[in-house]
């Protein structure tokens, strides 16, 4: 099954979007904020990162730059978690690698669904 | 899959309380007059994670306020609205309905809506304000937003249906596999919708040399039929927008033309692609906050998981360092295995095992002490939990009182028991808004003495052996000990010519019905106050000390004990009793000689220790026990100890070995006994009284005070 990190620095939505992937059978790290994340999704490769934007550290769109300048992660789907409405937020993403994005709030089934979109 | 998201709450919870302590922080540092961006990021990230966790979790009144909080916050922080104190007041009060709306919440009580709407104004009032310049645009909340969105999703489905199907033409540019987008999987989602067929125009790809395998050269015509919407289609293209370029055109009856539908450009920021925003705006409700429905499906309402929720749940949970519980656990298996190998040792015991079995219960004892280690380390919280809460009260405080005080805090880090955080506060609020109130001086009062305008208190906290120390240090005015002594003459609380001592003069204020304030204010107390935040420390195992110099400032020092469960003893036999005296408190142990012992006239008996005579207390006759055989202190052993600077010796039959002893309260199964701080369980079954060295000592002089009087 994937692999999935999930990165958020807020406890309750990391425990929430884990618990969500591990129920549907998707094997789940978490990390804390970008730099968290970035140090281990280079000790183990991951099929796909989950990430919020808004961390203190390092943000989810510097962390998704950052990981798609690895060849480990060149073509791996990056999500962003994201409750800023406006466009300017996901084009920023966009333009750093992201694959796609989830607005906040959401459910856990548009979480899976939008999983399931990304992930073969 | 349906699942239940009230077992993330408490976590949420607990993370908008360290939320909003952070906000608090950071706004309280902003009024100080130095703007920092990144101090506004943190403000602002703190409403942000709790709009988006409450979003989430259901609770949407609170994700209403904070929305509004938000978009004041976020202004401030790219610069287009300046930080003003009203404004940081008002945020500081959002802070406070914020909590007050949480606990409610949590506690399953009912949210004062009036007070939630008074402050959700002011953050309006501020936010239409001229403040930043332009006013800010009004952001539909975001209660209302996918309501809206979703019927501008019916509206346009209403006309946008086609009758048979889609035809669709997608370009990639070559860099769409570089943001991990696959067509592939997007070809397969697209299939889920309907009938689909693909082609594939491979006539842009160059050959084997020129080849880059990282571009993506090919492009697709794809069709697709069933009765499926627009929006659907382009849900599924949402992600690649500006990374292709694609068609969609409906299939259309033969004969029968119709205008393209849509055809998204690279760059869809630019302003004047109206249609491509609106696009988005229904794909983010689509996907963000669509299909209520089984929003209420899968988020329990609030009302009926709070029911559920035990009423005290938040201040009896503890957050623990995962270090910490990993150590625990490899004590724990350490435990088993010692466990299994005695097990083994003692299923066919033989004389000649008894080095075996020695050992095997030596390192029983260790991993227990060690076990009991840890657990006591899961217990301790850093002060920071006490203290973090003590910026926001002095600077309420000192804006009330018109004064001028910065609030310096060291040593956050120390740890401390958990009962013990929760005790120490109000003391140690009280003792701050003393320092508030009578220490610091006015302004001008300061400058005409030649101090710094702004007043210092300083909280400093650190261990000592087995306590942990909190000093509250201020520059104020002092204590001046005359006027002290006067005021305790005048109220009859010592004789007119009494000689104190700096230190016995500055204790006068923990008398009871002592008070020094020259008007009672609402802010620090009426006369009631320091004998009670004695007394409560003297509770909690602890002392209070005071040390003063007239102008310069005073420093109040708490010593507690860092845990209130456990104790280091050393046990002392007293006839056929045996007591428990804290280690802490002991200094050595001698035997004396007859030369050494002195009779006082009228102030019982002294030894003298190097130069320095030591009262000694025969704890037979504090106690009453009657001696076995030793009734001379020449016979037995006397234990010195200390108690507040000064020297005691205790006169027991002997000394038995140190022991750590569970502390079991005599308040809650017997009384207060004066002299006496607890009772343990000794390894054979009985009982040991453990001492309370201050209180014994100064119960032992009034005895001999008494005896001598009569």
């Amino acid at each position: 099954m994937a692999s999935i990190l999930a990165v958020d620095d807020s406890a309750s939505m990391r425990k929430m979007v884990a618990f969500t992937l591990k129920g549907a059978g998707y094997e789940v790290e978490e990390a804390v904020d970008g730099v968290d994340a970035l140090t281990k999704a280079q000790i183990k490769k991951f099929d796909c990162i989950v990430t919020d934007v808004n961390m203190p550290n390092k943000d989810g769109i510097a962390l998704i730059r950052d990981l798609r300048s690895l060849p480990d992660y060149k073509y791996i789907p990056m999500l962003m978690l994201t409750t800023e409405s406006g466009i300017e937020k996901k084009q920023e993403g966009k333009a750093a690698g992201a694959t796609g994005w989830i607005v906040k709030p959401f459910d856990p089934e548009q979480l899976l669904r939008t999983l399931k979109k990304v992930l073969g | 899959m349906s699942i239940d998201m009230s077992q993330f709450h408490q976590v949420f919870f607990e993370e908008c309380f360290e939320g909003l302590d952070a906000m608090e922080s950071g706004l309280l540092n902003l009024d100080t007059g130095d703007i920092d961006a990144e101090m506004i990021n943190t403000i602002f990230r703190g409403a942000h994670s709790i709009k988006g966790g409450s979003g989430t979790f259901g609770f949407h009144d609170v994700a209403d306020f904070t929305h509004v909080m938000e978009t004041l916050l976020d202004e401030m922080r790219d610069g287009r609205r300046k930080v003003t104190q009203p404004a940081v007041d008002v945020l500081l009060g959002s802070v406070d309905c914020l909590r007050t709306m949480l606990t409610s919440i949590q506690e399953g009580e009912s949210v004062d809506q009036a007070a939630v709407e008074k402050y959700k104004h002011a953050l309006e009032v501020q936010l239409s304000g001229a403040a930043g310049g332009a006013p800010a645009p009004e952001q539909p909340s975001s209660r209302t937003e996918p309501e809206k969105a979703d019927d501008e999703v019916v509206a346009s489905e209403a006309y946008e249906m086609p009758e048979q199907g889609w035809k669709i033409a997608f370009c990639p540019y070559l860099d769409l596999l570089k943001t991990g987008n696959d067509p592939v999987r997007m070809f397969r989602e697209l299939a889920e919708l309907g009938d689909y067929s693909v082609s594939v125009n491979a006539r842009d790809v160059p050959g084997l040399f020129e080849l880059d395998p990282e571009e993506c050269n090919l492009s697709w015509t794809l069709q697709i039929k069933g009765d499926i919407s627009l929006q659907e289609v382009n849900e599924v293209f949402s992600w690649v927008e500006g990374d292709c370029e694609l068609d969609i055109q409906p299939l259309t009856k033969p004969g029968k033309t119709v205008p393209a539908v849509k055809k998204i450009e690279p760059e869809p920021i630019l302003p004047e692609t109206g249609a491509a925003k609106t696009e988005l705006d229904e794909t983010e409700a689509k996907t963000g906050t669509g299909n209520p429905e089984s929003i209420k499906q899968s988020i329990p309402q609030p009302d009926n998981d709070q029911t559920k929720s035990p009423k005290s749940s938040g201040s009896n949970s503890i957050r623990v360092d995962t270090a910490k519980i990993d150590a625990l656990i490899d004590l724990v298996g350490e435990v088993v295995i010692t466990q299994s190998m005695l097990g083994l040792i003692s299923e066919n015991f033989t004389m000649d095992q008894l080095e075996q079995l020695k050992r095997g219960l030596s390192q029983l004892e260790r991993h227990t002490r060690d076990m009991q280690q840890s657990v006591m380390n899961i217990r301790m919280l850093p002060i920071s939990f006490v203290f973090s809460r003590f910026p926001r009260l002095v600077h309420d405080i000192s804006a009330k009182l018109g004064k001028k005080i910065e609030l310096k805090l060291v040593g956050e880090n120390t740890e401390v028991d958990k009962a013990v955080v929760e005790l120490i506060n109000d003391p140690l609020v009280h003792l701050i808004r003393n320092s508030l109130d009578h220490g610091i001086e006015m302004p001008a009062d300061r400058l005409a003495e030649g101090k710094p305008e702004t007043g210092t208190i300083e909280l400093n906290a650190y261990h000592r052996g087995g306590h942990i120390v909190i000093e509250i240090i201020d520059d104020g005015r002092g204590l001046d000990r005359n006027k002290l002594i006067a005021k305790a003459v005048e109220k009859g609380l010592i004789a007119e010519n009494s000689l104190l001592s700096d230190k016995q003069a500055f204790e006068l204020i923990f008398m009871p019905g002592f008070s020094t304030a020259e008007s009672i204010t609402d802010i620090s107390g009426r006369g009631v106050g320091m004998d009670v935040v004695r007394k409560n420390i003297q509770a909690l195992g602890g002392n209070i000390e005071i040390i003063s110099q007239l102008g310069k400032g005073t420093t109040i020092s708490i010593h507690l004990p860092l845990t209130l469960a456990i104790i280091d003893g050393q046990s002392v036999a007293v006839g056929d009793e045996i007591y428990i005296v804290p280690l802490v408190s002991i200094i050595e142990s001698i035997n004396v000689t007859e030369k050494m012992l002195n009779k006082i006239a009228g102030k019982g008996e002294a030894f003298k220790l190097r130069n320095q005579y030591i009262p000694i207390i025969r704890m037979h006759e504090v106690f009453n026990v009657p001696p076995k055989d030793k009734s001379k202190p020449s016979e037995g052993v006397i234990v010195v100890v200390e108690r507040q600077g000064a020297l005691c010796g205790l006169f027991v039959d002997e000394l038995l070995g140190p022991q750590q002893v569970v502390v079991k309260s005599l308040e809650a199964n017997y009384r207060r006994v004066e002299g006496i701080s607890g009772a343990t369980i000794l390894g054979d079954g009985s009982v040991a009284l453990i001492l309370d060295v201050p209180g014994l000592v100064r119960y032992s002089n009034r005895q001999t005070q008494l005896s001598s009087a009569a």
